[in-house]
């Protein structure tokens, strides 16, 4: 086999693999909180709480009532969804009239509280959750090794980013979405329940958290602080993105992923650093971000 | 010098005592009331150490409240500088054995020069973009406190001798180091205070209510907020640095992110945009984190529950809400 630049196939592909899987989760999440972002105006601090809660929901399903992996895929969405939307009608409702600030300072101490609570009952050392066995193994692509559940974990991604997209672009709820965005006012005018618009659209993008989760949860170990580190690499990957489209958030999330996973093969003490000088650079080139619009 | 006789007959008791409030004498006598305060609090059964740590956190606050309260920048990377300032300050003291005042002035000079590139880069954008880039900015720093071999990564650097101030002050005796800490606070307080009393701060304040006016005055409103960033972060190291020589270590909690929420926590509490709300809000959360020393990550919820609380009822927070019931303009 020959190499690449100095650097064996496998470990290279591997990288590039294990990016893609990062930048998946770096998609999903940078959606929800574009979604929120436009409906609601408020950054969801919360976000990365919300996605650590969705693995642990998963986890507790399956140790404590025997629930497994795919019935979960679907519950625990639900569950962090139900969640979402309490928070959102007790407290961020009552924060729409003020400076956006207050309802990033409010997402700011939910998070605390969740992962306090969190890390009360679980400590931090986290605990596995296994693959599900219809996805344990892998294929043998000649040039490396892929393991099956990896490339679920790419494929379910993009499915759900690609639903979420014709959700809010080619549906009616998603043209009524988009229409508030723009002018709340008139859409309200026109007999559209906005309150409850806004409630389903947090409930829907935290649930899309949740569901990163349970992803999660076979491949990085499930702990309270999961949601902690993730959650400002992806505001990082909001700037760089803009905060413009949908379809702009999924590609710098993959995006910004496979250039982490590059870096960790050539130089690798700067992979945890690499997503925020990629938005030094793009803030000093295109300050409202690769695919934002200028707001105004 | 006579004070010129006001009309006060009409007024209620809370106009009359903003009036009295506002004028400059009455002011300088409780900037010297709370300076004696702060000078016998030793004497009155606190704690030399708590009271050190409360000053390095209030000027923490006064300094992050300089931004969010007068110009309406809501910073999360506000660590970064107090961290990286305690880091060098540690590591000039320890390893190349300088004075507490060189080590406290290289921590500050470091803190002023980060908070210069970070806020040509962040002041571009404002509200909550300009929170989530100091943040991320402020993320990188983090990872270059946990990989550089100087910051000595989770361990920190400890054991940091506290030295001679000027090569004859031994700080190694605590009431000489609280009364160096004390000056160093009242030095950075009066900065602050002169800066927000300064026409410099008159235009921060402008810029705050309405920034397109103070554009189409043909002020440079970019520079004026990088000086008031940098400004905001020097002061920042100023506490940073110094609370590296009170506690002789310089460690990762000081610059990790949760650190940045804190003293937003600190400004909002006590009242953004408030003289002395900072003070409040720093002492506030200071004591409860020593009363609850023992719960472990109850402290985080009970802290995340204070954000949440403030947020939803009270605002202005316990200086601006105290204000408000008595009329003063704060």
């Amino acid at each position: 086999m020959t190499e690449l630049l100095g650097i064996p196939p496998q470990v290279l592909f591997g990288q590039v693999m294990l990016g893609l899987i990062n930048g998946s989760f770096y998609a999903l999440l940078s959606l929800g909180l574009a979604v929120i972002f436009g409906m609601l105006n408020v950054i969801n601090f919360a976000h990365g709480a919300l996605y650590m809660v969705g693995a642990f929901v998963a986890w507790m399903m399956l140790n404590y009532l025997g629930i497994g992996y795919w019935p979960s895929l679907i519950l625990a969405p639900l569950v962090v969804g139900a969640l979402g939307v309490v928070l959102e009608r007790t407290m961020l409702a009552r924060l729409y009239h003020l400076d956006h600030l207050y309802g990033l300072l409010l997402t700011f101490g939910l998070a605390l509280i969740i992962e306090g609570l969190f890390r009360n009952a679980y400590g931090v050392s986290g605990t596995p959750y296994p693959i599900p066995q219809a996805l344990s193994g892998g294929q043998n692509l000649g040039f490396m090794f892929l393991p099956n559940y990896r490339a679920w974990v790419v494929v379910a991604a993009v499915i759900v980013c690609f639903g979420t997209w014709f959700l809010i672009e080619r549906t009616r709820i998603g043209s009524y979405l988009r229409a508030a965005v723009e002018n709340q006012e008139l859409v309200r005018a026109f007999g559209v329940n906005v309150p409850l618009l806004m409630t389903l659209a947090y409930g829907g993008a935290v649930a899309l958290a949740g569901f990163a989760g349970v992803m999660a949860a076979p491949i990085y170990q499930v702990s309270p602080l999961m949601g902690q580190d993730i959650i400002i690499k992806v505001f990082a990957i909001v700037v760089i993105g803009g905060l413009g489209s949908i379809f702009g958030s999924m590609v710098t999330g993959l995006g910004v992923g496979v250039i982490e996973g590059m870096t960790k093969v050539f130089y690798p003490e700067a992979s945890s650093v690499v997503v925020f000088v990629l938005m030094a650079i793009v803030l000093l080139v295109r300050p409202h971000g690769l695919f934002g619009r200028p707001r105004t | 010098m006579t004070i010129a006789k006001e009309d006060t007959g009409n007024m209620s008791t809370g106009q009359k005592l903003s009036h009295v409030l506002s004028d400059r004498r009455v002011q300088l006598a409780g900037f010297g009331l709370g300076i004696v305060l702060i000078a016998i609090a030793p004497f009155l059964g606190f704690y030399p150490i708590y009271l050190m740590k409360l000053l390095c956190f209030a000027l923490f606050a006064f300094a992050f409240n300089l931004l969010l309260g007068f110009v309406g920048l809501l910073s999360f990377g506000h660590a970064a500088f107090f961290g990286m300032a305690s880091y060098i300050s540690a590591h000039a003291i320890k390893v190349w054995g300088f004075n507490p005042e060189l080590g406290v002035a290289a921590g500050t000079l470091m803190a002023c020069v980060l908070g210069a590139v970070f806020g040509s880069l962040a002041i571009r954008q404002r509200g909550i973009y300009f929170a989530m880039i100091t943040l991320a900015l402020a993320q990188m720093v983090y990872f270059f406190a946990v990989q550089a071999p100087f910051t000595h990564g989770e361990d920190g650097i400890q054991g940091v001798p506290r030295g001679e101030l000027f090569g004859f002050i031994d700080l190694s005796q605590t009431m000489n180091l609280y009364y160096f800490v004390m000056a160093v606070f009242i030095l950075g307080f009066f900065i602050i205070y002169r800066a927000i009393h300064s026409p410099f701060g008159q235009i921060l304040k402008a810029v705050r209510e309405n920034e397109s006016r103070v554009t189409s005055l043909g002020y440079n409103v970019t520079a004026l907020k990088v000086g008031a960033f940098t400004l905001s972060a020097t002061i920042t190291g100023l506490a940073g640095a110094t609370k590296a020589v009170v506690f002789q270590s310089a460690t990762l909690t000081d610059v990790h992110w949760s650190m940045s929420g804190e003293v937003v926590l600190m400004t909002l509490l006590g009242g953004m945009g408030t003289v002395l709300g900072p003070l409040f809000g720093a002492g506030i959360i200071v004591t409860l984190q020593d009363y609850l020393a023992g719960m472990g990550s109850w402290v985080t919820v009970i802290t995340g529950s204070i954000f949440v609380i403030c947020v939803l009822t009270f605002r202005r927070g316990v200086v601006g809400e105290l204000a408000r019931i008595l009329k003063i303009q704060s």
